[in-house]
């Protein structure tokens, strides 16, 4: 509102102005009693329900989204008129501000709902403090700015009771006589100070919630919405005739002239943005007393369409106000002097009703979360430091209730004090605005305290006081008028001549008016502030802690770190005091059920774990804010609060235990492979064992036939007198098994030789056609009589391999007399392919016989190998044992080639083998 | 802290809750876009302007922005019961000092 405009007229002067038709005076007095006993009888049911747990729709989101229309106060019920009448459109931005907040509900109050929620937030001090460490300096600082920036705000709800009781007041037919001003502002503020002290401080709630009071201004809500409705539509048709004689009416007032400035314009929206967080009142209602989160879902479009409703009418009401009231009337009260003109004495009334309904519910709350403030920051500290034994011994609910009354008289007190001083005067109506920058200093610790970790408690500390007193020097002191409380001369030269330093126009700027130039200047040098001494500065631990419980406080229910490190503490003297704050029967159930939850089935008590430490001082924080919980607490459990050294133990006991497991599975992995390749040469060495008895057996039995024979044959000749024919036969079946016994000899030699790798090679170059040739021919003499085709390509064959050709050519031996031992067709053939890989040659033998049987195919090469069924085998089974391990020694290999239509073997060697590889 | 890690690529209903959650956070934006927009327009002495014009323009964007919330709402605090509330949102990403 801009300045000096308002409240130029005083309650006399205004209604002179008007035709009022007054209303008995006794009459409006009945019904102002009436309609408070209502609200009373309200919250007293609505109270006792609550205590039965019977609360149902009344904590629906509709009640909630009501109760947050303490936003919309008399200032806005009878000035937001005045103030279109003055500004033209610019009243909006106050209610459009708040509305771009809550559709982005997802980005900011989601995040503080939470919060406040998680960590029993008590106020917007108590969330300050509490995000910074607990500390108590800085809820002081907070309350502080609240109390000063909210006590004109007080005043002027106190004086727009009084300037409409005013209204009606002016004429008295009944000869009744009406109370001054003074009188009335007296008992509209002892009355207020009854209803909040009666309905705000019934219990020291855990939660801080007030239902019976919520619900009352619920009512409020609607009544003030209704109320501003009917005027409008009042106005509209019945007085306009009509939208579009409306709008025709507003092109022609003298509204239509006014030119918004973007300067102001966007300033102000911002302003209202940051006021509808910042606000002690409404923090109260949105955060604190907020039963349930997807309540804000719905209030994050309802609330925004109950302004839109409450701002509808106001231009209407404005324009037609102008027109027909008589020049000089208070455009403030158009919305009750305007009916009142025109004869409407009901809806006077239900106006009436309206703005006090506006005024009362912002006083009370307002009162409420100012208490609270004043209360746990100020109040119980500074108590509890002067009679530190008091946390043990003293009653502190009774403390804390009587604080907080007390609280509450104060504030109200201070608003009527400042009513008094200022004497209605017109610097109070530009006092919304005012109040609304000097909350919005909260803004930068509030925002950065829940978005950024890094923020400190000495940033937050340092930006709040500099923005503070910018505000101060630049807006709240000059708001007063030149010789005041500031001098004239310095207002127009600044202090000592220091033009640069000039209220209005600090640092040269002068283009502003002086509300965006303040709002500028201390949001400006506070946001400066607390973000370079924030990255200067060095957190303690329970700053950290806190941070980061508020800054993740999605991340999942407060697991967070302990807060406390050891329990040192008596759990008998915890549960003393936790029953002077919470009351014998919570603190009693709080503390079963956390000896249950520890295990313990007989005691009360339970250890005072560091977990039972956090969740005991969350409980009483609820009650007397974190910072006083805190520093209670900590006096019982001495010095077993975390330090930095414990945080960063605890870090990097993590980070070792992490490592630590990393490791294990590491080296489990590890083992698990050791023990499978244990295994597998377990296996291969009962198997060797099980192959050498085999091996034995079988040598001892190949050995043994032709033995047996010799010596036979040998007895028989030895006895004499035997026909030389039948001595030759003898002589030449004894050389035949010797020759035989000396060959398995030399192929067992030749194996024991070839496998242990000392096998001498000769190297040369041959001519693999030439090898195979050698090969075929020797290999005829096997089964001689058989017809057996062998097919050959022998251009491939022509290449020269460097290799031990002998030895090679052996193998060739043995596969081809194999193919012709075995190939079991009617017209047998043993097809050679040759084909040169990557400097390796493969020969392929193929037969197309019946081949190998699968389970056969792995044994083959084994020493002592037959293939079943097959009696006609003569040799010991050493043949294909020997040529791979000659093929291994001549750096190739040999392996069964399955898929062909007989058996097939297929070879690979080295084209150059050099002596390195043998 | 690190944080647990997080799928890279989400289901059909997943993805459109994300979708939703990010319209939600840009309401606000062009909200401020269009409340401040008036600014720019030819000052009313030209006469090319009238005050119920402006009226009328605050007053339906206005109502529109409050449909939009209240359609957006309902998903987003259905997402909300389902336990849907990612650790992602918030913007409470930038966690960015100690720890």
């Amino acid at each position: 509102m801009p300045q000096g405009a308002a409240g130029r007229t005083t309650a006399e002067e205004m209604t002179a102005g008007g035709t009022a038709e007054a209303m008995p005076f006794n009459l409006l007095v009945l019904a102002c009693l009436a309609y408070v006993i209502f609200l009373f009888s309200v919250a007293f049911l609505v109270e006792r329900r609550a205590r039965t747990g019977r609360l149902g729709w009344l904590r629906s989101s509709l009640v909630y989204t009501l109760s947050l229309s303490i936003y919309c106060t008399a200032w806005t019920f009878y000035g937001a008129v005045g103030y279109a009448a003055r500004s033209g459109l610019e009243f909006l931005t106050v209610y459009l501000g708040p509305t771009l907040v809550f559709i982005g509900w997802w980005w900011v109050l989601r995040k503080l709902v939470r919060i406040g929620r998680q960590h029993r937030v008590t106020s917007i001090a108590d969330l300050i403090s509490s995000r910074f460490g607990k500390s108590n300096s800085l809820g002081v600082v907070v309350t502080v700015i609240a109390v000063v920036a909210a006590t004109p705000y007080i005043a002027l709800q106190l004086q727009s009771v009084v300037l409409s009781f005013g209204v009606f007041a002016s004429r008295t037919p009944d000869g009744f006589t009406p109370p001054d001003a003074a009188q009335t502002a007296i008992w509209v503020t002892a009355g207020l100070a009854l209803f909040t002290i009666l309905f705000g401080t019934r219990n020291l709630d855990a939660k801080e919630q007030h239902h019976g009071i919520v619900t009352a201004i619920a009512v409020e809500a609607v009544v003030k919405l209704v109320a501003l409705v009917a005027v409008g539509i009042f106005v509209v048709w019945g007085l306009a005739g009509g939208v579009g004689q409306m709008l025709d009416r507003i092109d022609a007032s003298p509204l239509a002239g006014w030119s918004m400035q973007p300067g102001r314009w966007t300033g102000l929206l911002f302003l209202s943005a940051a006021a509808v967080i910042c606000l002690p009142r409404m923090f109260q209602v949105m955060v604190v007393e907020n039963a349930d989160e997807g309540h804000l879902a719905r209030a994050s479009w309802a609330f925004p369409a109950y302004m839109a409703l409450m701002s509808l009418f106001i231009v209407p009401i404005a324009v037609m106000g102008l027109d027909l009231m008589p020049a000089g009337s208070n455009p403030d009260m158009f919305v009750l002097t305007l009916p009142l003109s025109q004869g409407q004495g009901g809806l006077a009334m239900l106006a009436f009703l309206g703005g006090f309904s506006s005024a009362t519910s912002m006083v009370i709350v307002e009162a409420i979360a100012l208490a609270t403030m004043v209360s746990n920051h100020i109040v119980v500290p500074a108590w509890l430091k002067l009679r530190p034994a008091a946390a043990l011994a003293g009653d502190l609910r009774g403390l804390v209730l009587n604080a907080r009354r007390v609280s509450i008289a104060a504030v109200m007190a201070m608003g009527y004090g400042y009513y008094q001083l200022s004497g209605g005067s017109a610097a109070l109506a530009a006092i919304g605005l005012i109040a609304f920058a000097g909350v919005a200093q909260f803004l930068p610790a509030m925002i950065g305290g829940i978005f950024w970790r890094g923020a400190t408690r000495t940033g937050a500390m340092t930006g709040l006081v500099v923005g503070f007193v910018t505000w101060a020097y630049a807006l709240f002191l000059p708001s007063f008028g030149p010789d005041a409380v500031l001098s004239a001369s310095l207002l127009a030269e600044g202090p000592a001549g220091l033009s640069w330093l000039r209220p209005q126009a600090l640092f040269g700027v002068v283009g502003m008016d002086p509300l965006t130039h303040a709002l500028f200047w201390s949001l400006m040098l506070n946001a400066t502030a607390f973000f370079i001494v924030s990255v200067l500065t060095f957190p303690g631990p329970v700053e950290r802690l806190q941070g980061a419980a508020f800054v993740n406080v999605f991340d999942g229910p407060s697991s967070g770190p302990r807060r406390w490190s050891a329990g040192e503490a008596e759990p008998e003297e915890l549960l003393v005091m936790a029953q002077r704050i919470l009351g014998e029967d919570e603190a009693q159930s709080l503390f079963e059920s956390a000896a249950r939850a520890q295990g313990k089935t007989q005691s009360l008590l339970p250890d005072p774990t560091p977990e039972f430490l956090s969740e005991l001082e969350q409980r009483l924080s609820g009650s007397v804010g974190a910072a006083t919980a805190h520093a209670m607490i900590s006096q019982l459990v001495g010095r077993a609060m975390v330090s930095v050294e414990d945080l960063m133990a605890l870090a990097s006991e993590s980070a070792q235990i992490m490592e630590h497991s990393a490791q294990l599975e590491a080296q489990r992995e590890k083992l698990a492979r050791t023990a499978g390749a244990l295994r597998e040469a377990n296996e291969k060495l009962t198997q060797l064992s099980v192959q050498k008895d085999a091996f034995l057996s079988q040598i001892s039995h190949e050995l043994r036939t032709p033995m047996t024979s010799i010596r036979a044959f040998s007895e028989i000749l030895s006895e004499g007198d035997l026909p030389p024919e039948m001595v030759a036969r003898n002589g030449r079946i004894i050389h035949d098994e010797a020759k035989r016994l000396t060959r398995l000899l030399d192929d067992l030699l030749d194996l024991s030789v070839l496998e242990s790798g000392k096998v001498s090679l000769t190297l040369g170059l041959a001519n693999l056609r030439e090898m195979i040739d050698h090969a075929v021919q020797s290999a005829e003499q096997v089964k001689p009589e058989r017809d057996f085709a062998i097919l050959r390509d022998l251009a491939a064959e022509n290449l020269f391999l460097r290799t031990d050709a002998d030895r090679l050519t052996q193998v060739f031996i043995n596969l081809i007399s194999n193919a012709r031992k075995y190939c079991d067709a009617a017209f047998p053939e043993l097809r050679i392919a040759v084909r040169v890989k990557g400097g390796r040659v493969v020969i392929d033998f193929a037969d197309n016989g019946k081949g190998i049987p699968k389970e056969a195919q792995s044994t083959i090469f084994e020493k002592f190998t037959r293939l079943p069924n097959e009696s006609r085998a003569k040799g010991a089974g050493l043949g294909l044992a020997i040529c791979r391990e000659i093929v291994a020694n001549l750096g190739g290999s040999i392996a069964y080639l399955p898929g062909q239509r007989g058996a097939a073997f297929r070879l690979i060697v080295p084209l150059r083998l050099d002596r390195r590889a043998a | 802290m690190r944080r647990p890690r997080r799928p890279i690529f989400l289901a059909r209903i997943p993805y459109r809750r994300r979708r939703l959650r990010d319209a939600a956070r840009l309401l606000p934006v062009f909200g401020a876009f269009l409340l401040v927009l008036p600014v720019m327009w030819s000052p009313p002495d030209a006469g090319a302007r009238r005050l119920s014009g402006d009226v009328v323009y605050f007053f339906v964007i206005w109502t529109l922005l409050v449909l939009i919330a209240a359609a957006f709402a309902r998903g987003l605090s259905a997402e909300d019961a389902a336990g849907g509330s990612g650790p992602d949102d918030g913007g409470g990403d930038d966690g960015g000092g100690d720890g």
